[in-house]
């Protein structure tokens, strides 16, 4: 069937079977791997995407109830060239190790600092209670949610709308992790 | 950060981290090929038998299906088991993908369906009719003791148990104070994130690139060529990210195996993805079996030590790792007896696990140390330092270095050990029940041989390369790390490569080896270039350092400077350019100071000190801290050092609280295969972990003086969490995961 | 996967009769428990219909100042619904207890209903099950089965019902719309899931084509008292070992009206009336509370593993009843 949805804001076409998955679509389709599969059972959160705004598991979504919806993968996270500031502190902090779990990570806490722009750490253990990691040990996510807290609330008071934080704050990065996969 | 000089030991970011963050890091399965086929693998259902009918005719007849191979119509394949042993093979004959009709056990792959899309493939595979002729099978190792055998050696790195020194059961029957139990632990899986794939693209010349998740591409590289007959400069594996492996990737997976048959019977390319389910049809740490007895004299002087342990194997290659050996090393006993056996079962061969081996033998001593502090009325850690050896008795050794008395020290100060009241169930908090414990931990500091080659352009980038991989454990970013700190450059100006079969090659990333092997190499080859460039700094007319001599001078900021006065200084780009050199390249293979090396025990050591709470009605334990002090030598890049331990401590609470793979010994199958079931820690079961390093000078492990890290992080966690356990509730359980059915 | 033909229902009525013309067509709303099954080649629907655009959306007040929930209403929008917080706090907690933020994002109201039982043996198909392959047997009588029945399980079958939010909605005597080939009804929640019986393979009262539309809650009394308590292997993300939901209404010292129901136990969220009377009338303690646990598991049946089950509900129910009546849910 014919499927029209948003994806990180560009409009997308593609001819599926109903009953792909979203996870397929956006990985074999589209080309997006940003997200991952982890699982394939909606057991660990790897693939995790927003969907009109809200986390869900891609591996579990079938590309059909996408119609006409809006996307947002990892991809779609910072803006072209910067990081967001989820991004950045999980470079900062020592968020990201392997990167499997990472992308839908990142989704779960983008989706949480938009609802509660300061979270106590057992809000972030809650939002990201769908999500498995097995080389952090989860403190280093834990605290490199909270930093980004911080610096969105920072970047907020500079810029003003929340949601421009990404780019206000990708502007002014001075990475030295400019290490593209090799 | 920019222009600034990293140093060896600096809390860097990971250098592939933006990679990562944004997506565009790129594992096995994401590579993509022209007319790229997709393979899915049909399992078996039955543990033991022979396919008696195999019919892919519903499954050929799916428009889409390209092929069906199984071991009807599969090509030529190797003949001799050497073929097919890798190199973390253990003894035995290796397992044969569809080779023939015989079924070894539950979940063997009898079938890759090959399609021209994944969903086509998966579909179809449902179609795949197979029956069998089964036979009786067995896998249950309780049920099997009895008939454990002698393992025959042959795996690499193993040790098998030292001779018996003094006699340790006459000591123990002798012994005022012994203690004397048996130890249980389940099979565990790795259950990386990233499952395994393998995506083969068939060059137009018939040569085969291959994205592999692998600990190893050359292992990989080796073990394709060989089974199939091809050269290896055919044969180019590639992995530059693995999603985790913990082990998993050791070996060649049968996914790899199965995509290259595909590709090679139709000359085109296939990735093979496996489901989480297959995550669980290949290796694992083995079900084992321990007995510790230890004697003590009244004071708490160990007199015996008594360690035998079983674990289980396959029917075709005998598995072995060091269980036992550890006990007679860690503390001072004259009197040391252990054995170490295997018991064949119907099942795949196990697989080494994250610190394999150590972190079995260490629950159980670690745990019957523990019982043996109840028995003297001592406190747990006062007894480990009343018999602290700065000898291994099992070589009659000294330590290359040993700073284990600084983790105890240092870890019991910061997580307030001496405010522990020593009765069980004498702390509470609430309605719930504190308990604390603490154990020792040990890890061998290992060095392979490696080799890496380092091109330094007149731009003043630099790039190094070795075959080694990184698993997610920060490869990439301690051999910049390395790289920079030699030549004084910024870390924007250098760039690892690895996990390409056309680099020079490093063993497989295992052991805790990496930075000692990899790292000594790369540290050798930039020496190598430093040296080249420091000559042509000299060289130059005129220059401030033609007088100098190597150790005179720094390199810093893209400069070769003069120490006792940095104004007088070269610029590597001038020095290059007047030398007429644009590009410096050096190729180098290092290996271990075996002779000097043979003199001492080199280890690394950990002190574990955990809190636990537990809700006694419910039987809810919870670990609400943990301080891990480690001793891993030099530490060479703090910030993944320390990410490695604390990802190590939570796969220590998932192994004493959570991890099991439960099998039905009826139908001889893995039953729990998912990650809803097979419980790994979530976020909430991870409180407060602290790390400590501990100082530790090493001229003997290495140049680096680092001992790896992989591993020692989960060593001792789960004993000191069972420990803490029986310290909060008086129950002491001998069979892990300590479920909560188990403290009802 | 199997191979499927797949349309959009836009009308009830429509999606009703669509179903009864096949009979393997099943609907589909979330899809997070079919899909899976239908990956596993567990479920084998051939005709799929996809209910999402009916309008069954809405959260609402009923007349009796109960609240209607409409089958398609997300686990997330319900257990976060200003209402549901307000007036079925055990509803909202049960619902948070369980699966994950993605999951609950999916996942409807009316699926979370129909969601398979959990079993090991039921999702691996090289494995026999009567739930899945009636006839074929059951291993988990002899095999792995420390997640099963305690109660009311049967020669055939011994799998658990997973929801949290069932044991919720089982506690508050919800009531379930169901428009079927006799038109409209109403199912009291007790009669919606069945026991395995000799029939294991089904899970439910329900009759093909008949579709959920909605959830009806009577007027909340218990938003002072309730606690759902869920003992589990890991902290999160995992499914109940025993899981309580109680409710009291207090007069004074004295109970007024007790439910307790449990889950992870049966093949359906466990309830016992006779049990609860027990309490009606008396005074809150202890004693009392272990006599309703006693009582409720005096027919219960251990396996080989999961023997436990039987005195961890016992004092899961008395943690649970405790709470609900301190008005104090530990976390």
């Amino acid at each position: 069937m014919k499927i029209s949805f948003k994806v990180n804001g560009a409009a997308r076409e593609l001819d599926a079977p109903p009953l792909q998955r979203l996870l397929d679509a956006l990985r074999l389709v589209l080309g997006l791997t940003g997200t991952k599969e982890g699982c394939a059972e909606g057991e660990c959160g790897a693939c995790t995407v927003l969907l009109d705004g809200e986390p869900v598991n891609a591996c579990l979504v079938p590309v059909g109830q996408c119609q006409g919806r809006e996307i947002t993968t990892v991809e779609g996270l910072g803006a072209a060239g910067h990081l967001s500031p989820l991004q950045r502190c999980f470079i900062d902090h020592g968020g990201a190790q392997c990167g499997i779990c990472t992308p839908g990570v990142l989704i779960s806490a983008e989706h949480l600092l938009r609802r509660n722009p300061d979270p106590d750490d057992d809000a972030i253990r809650e939002a990201l209670a769908g999500n498995l990691c097995r080389c952090t040990g989860y403190q280093r996510i834990i605290e490199s949610v909270r930093a980004a807290a911080v610096l969105r609330r920072a970047d907020a008071r500079d810029v003003g709308d929340p949601r421009d934080v990404g780019d206000a704050r990708g502007a002014r990065d001075v990475s030295h992790d400019r290490q593209e996969a090799p | 950060m920019r222009g600034e000089a990293t140093r060896i030991g600096d809390g860097i970011n990971r250098v592939d981290g933006r990679a990562k963050v944004t997506g565009q890091a790129k594992y096995a399965a994401e590579f993509e090929a022209e007319g790229l086929l997709h393979g899915w693998v049909v399992s078996s259902g039955v543990a033991k038998g022979k396919i008696a009918t195999l019919d892919t005719s519903a499954a050929l007849a799916v428009e889409g299906v390209v092929h069906v191979l199984t071991h009807e119509n599969r090509p030529r394949l190797a003949w001799f088991d050497k073929s097919y042993r890798d190199e973390d093979a253990p003894a035995g004959s290796p397992f044969r993908p569809l080779y023939d009709d015989a079924i070894v056990y539950s979940g063997q792959p009898v079938a890759l369906v090959v399609a021209t899309t994944l969903e086509i493939a998966r579909h179809a595979a449902s179609l795949v009719r197979v029956t069998y002729k089964t036979e009786e099978h067995e896998t249950d190792l309780a049920a099997r003791r009895e008939k454990a055998r002698k393992a025959r050696p042959g795996k690499g790195g193993y040790e098998p148990p030292p001779k018996p020194r003094g006699n340790a059961d006459e000591a123990l029957a002798k012994a005022a104070v012994k203690v004397d139990a048996a130890y249980e632990s389940p099979a565990e899986h790795h259950n990386p994130m990233e499952m395994h794939a393998t995506t083969v693209v068939h060059e137009p010349d018939g040569a085969l690139t291959i994205y592999d998740k692998t600990q190893g591409v050359t292992n990989t590289q080796t073990y394709v060529s060989n089974v199939f007959g091809l050269k290896p400069d055919q044969v180019r594996v590639i992995s530059p990210f693995v999603g985790g492996a913990f082990g998993s990737g050791l070996r060649p997976q049968y996914q790899v195996f199965l995509a290259v048959m595909a590709a090679q019977v139709l000359k085109r390319s296939v990735r093979v993805t496996l489901t989480r389910q297959q995550m669980f049809t290949f290796g694992y740490r083995p079900a084992t079996w321990q007995r510790v007895a230890l004697g003590a004299t009244a004071e708490g002087k160990l007199e015996a030590v008594v360690h035998e342990a079983i674990g289980e194997t396959s029917r075709f290659e005998d598995y072995v790792e060091v269980v036992v050996n550890w006990s007679g090393l860690l503390y001072q006993c004259d009197n040391a007896r252990y054995d170490y056996k295997v018991a064949e079962l119907d099942v795949y061969t196990p697989l080494d696990m994250r610190a394999p081996g150590a972190v079995l033998g260490l629950y159980a001593l670690e745990s019957a140390m523990d019982e043996l502090s109840y028995a003297l009325h001592m406190d747990p850690l006062a007894l480990r330092l009343a018999n602290y050896t700065e000898r291994d008795q099992n070589t009659d050794k000294p330590f290359s270095s040993k700073e284990l008395r600084a983790c105890y020290a240092q870890g019991a100060a910061r997580f307030g050990w001496e405010k522990r009241l020593p009765t069980p169930r004498a702390m509470r908090e609430g309605n719930k029940l504190v308990g604390w414990g603490m154990a020792t931990g040990i890890w061998e500091a290992m060095q392979q041989k490696a080799a890496a080659r380092a091109v330094l352009s007149i731009d003043g980038k630099l790039v190094v390369g070795s075959g080694t991989s990184d698993i997610g454990t920060g490869t990439y970013t301690a051999m910049t790390q390395i790289a920079a700190s030699i030549l004084g450059l910024p870390i924007a100006d250098v760039t690892f490569k690895l996990g390409d079969t056309t680099l020079p090659p490093a063993p497989l990333q295992g052991g805790s080896w990496t930075v000692a092997s990899v790292g000594t190499a790369v540290k050798a080859v930039c020496e190598a270039v430093r040296e080249q460039v420091f000559k042509l700094a000299k060289k130059m007319k005129g220059s401030p350092l033609a007088q100098a001599s190597l150790d005179e001078v720094i390199f810093a900021g893209g400069e070769v400077r003069l120490a006792r006065d940095p104004a007088q200084a070269v610029s590597i780009a001038a020095a290059m350019r007047a030398g007429e050199a644009f590009t410096l390249e050096e190729e180098t293979s290092t290996l271990p100071q075996l002779q000097e090396q043979a003199k001492y025990t080199r280890a690394t050591h950990s002190a574990v000190f955990v809190e636990v709470k537990v809700d006694e009605d419910l039987g809810k334990v919870e670990v609400t801290r943990v301080v891990s002090a480690i001793a891993g030598g030099r530490i060479v890049s703090a910030k993944t050092a320390r990410s490695q331990i604390l990802g190590a401590v939570v796969w220590g609470i998932g192994m004493a609280l959570e991890e099991e793979t439960l099998m039905d010994h009826d139908l001889g199958r893995f039953m729990n295969h998912n990650l809803a079931e097979y419980h790994v820690p979530v976020n909430a079961d991870v409180r407060d972990i602290e790390v400590i390093f501990v100082p530790e000078e090493d001229e003997v492990v290495n140049p680096l003086g680092a001992k790896g890290l992989g591993e020692i992080g989960i060593v001792g966690v789960a004993a000191a969490i069972a420990n803490a356990v029986f310290h909060a509730t008086g129950k002491r359980v001998r069979d892990l995961p300590i479920t909560l059915d188990k403290l009802l | 996967m199997n191979r499927f033909t797949y349309a959009r229902a836009e009308q009830v009525g429509d999606a009703v009769s669509a179903a009864m013309q096949r009979r393997a067509a099943t609907f589909i709303a979330g899809g997070t428990n079919l899909v899976d099954l239908m990956k596993e080649n567990v479920a084998r629907p051939d005709h799929l219909i996809d209910i999402n655009r009916l309008p069954l959306q809405q959260v609402e007040e009923t007349e009796d100042g109960g609240l209607r929930v409409g089958a398609l209403v997300t686990n997330a929008d319900l257990a976060y619904h200003p209402l549901v917080e307000a007036r079925y706090p055990l509803l909202s907690r049960a619902i948070l207890s369980g699966a994950s933020a993605q999951l609950r994002n999916m996942a409807t109201t009316g699926g979370n209903l129909l969601q398979r039982t959990r079993c090991f043996y039921f999702y691996d198909t090289a494995t026999p099950c009567n739930k899945r392959e009636p006839g074929s047997g059951c291993p988990a009588i002899t095999g792995q089965n420390r997640n099963h029945a305690i109660l009311g399980a049967s020669e055939h079958c011994i799998a658990t019902h997973p929801s949290d939010m069932c044991v919720a909605l089982a506690a508050l005597e919800a009531v379930v719309r169901v428009t079927g080939k006799g038109g409209e009804r109403r199912v009291p929640f007790a009669e919606l899931h069945r026991l395995p019986g000799d029939m294991p393979e089904r899970d439910t009262t329900l009759e093909p084509g008949d579709l959920i539309t909605a959830v009806e809650l009577p007027p909340g009394r218990f938003a002072e008292h309730c606690t759902y308590l869920k003992v589990r292997d890991r902290a999160s993300y995992a499914f109940a070992l025993v899981s309580v939901a109680a409710a009291v209404e207090l007069a004074g010292g004295t109970i007024k009206e007790a439910r307790v129901a449990l889950g992870g136990v049966a093949h359906k969220p466990w309830r016992d009336r006779t049990a609860e009377a027990l309490l009606r009338g008396k005074a809150a303690s202890t004693e009392a509370f272990q006599e309703v646990a006693e009582a409720l598991l005096q027919d219960a049946q251990g396996y080989r593993h999961n023997g436990f089950k039987m005195a961890l509900a016992k004092r899961a129910i008395v943690r649970a009843l405790g709470e609900a009546v301190s008005g104090r849910q530990a976390s």
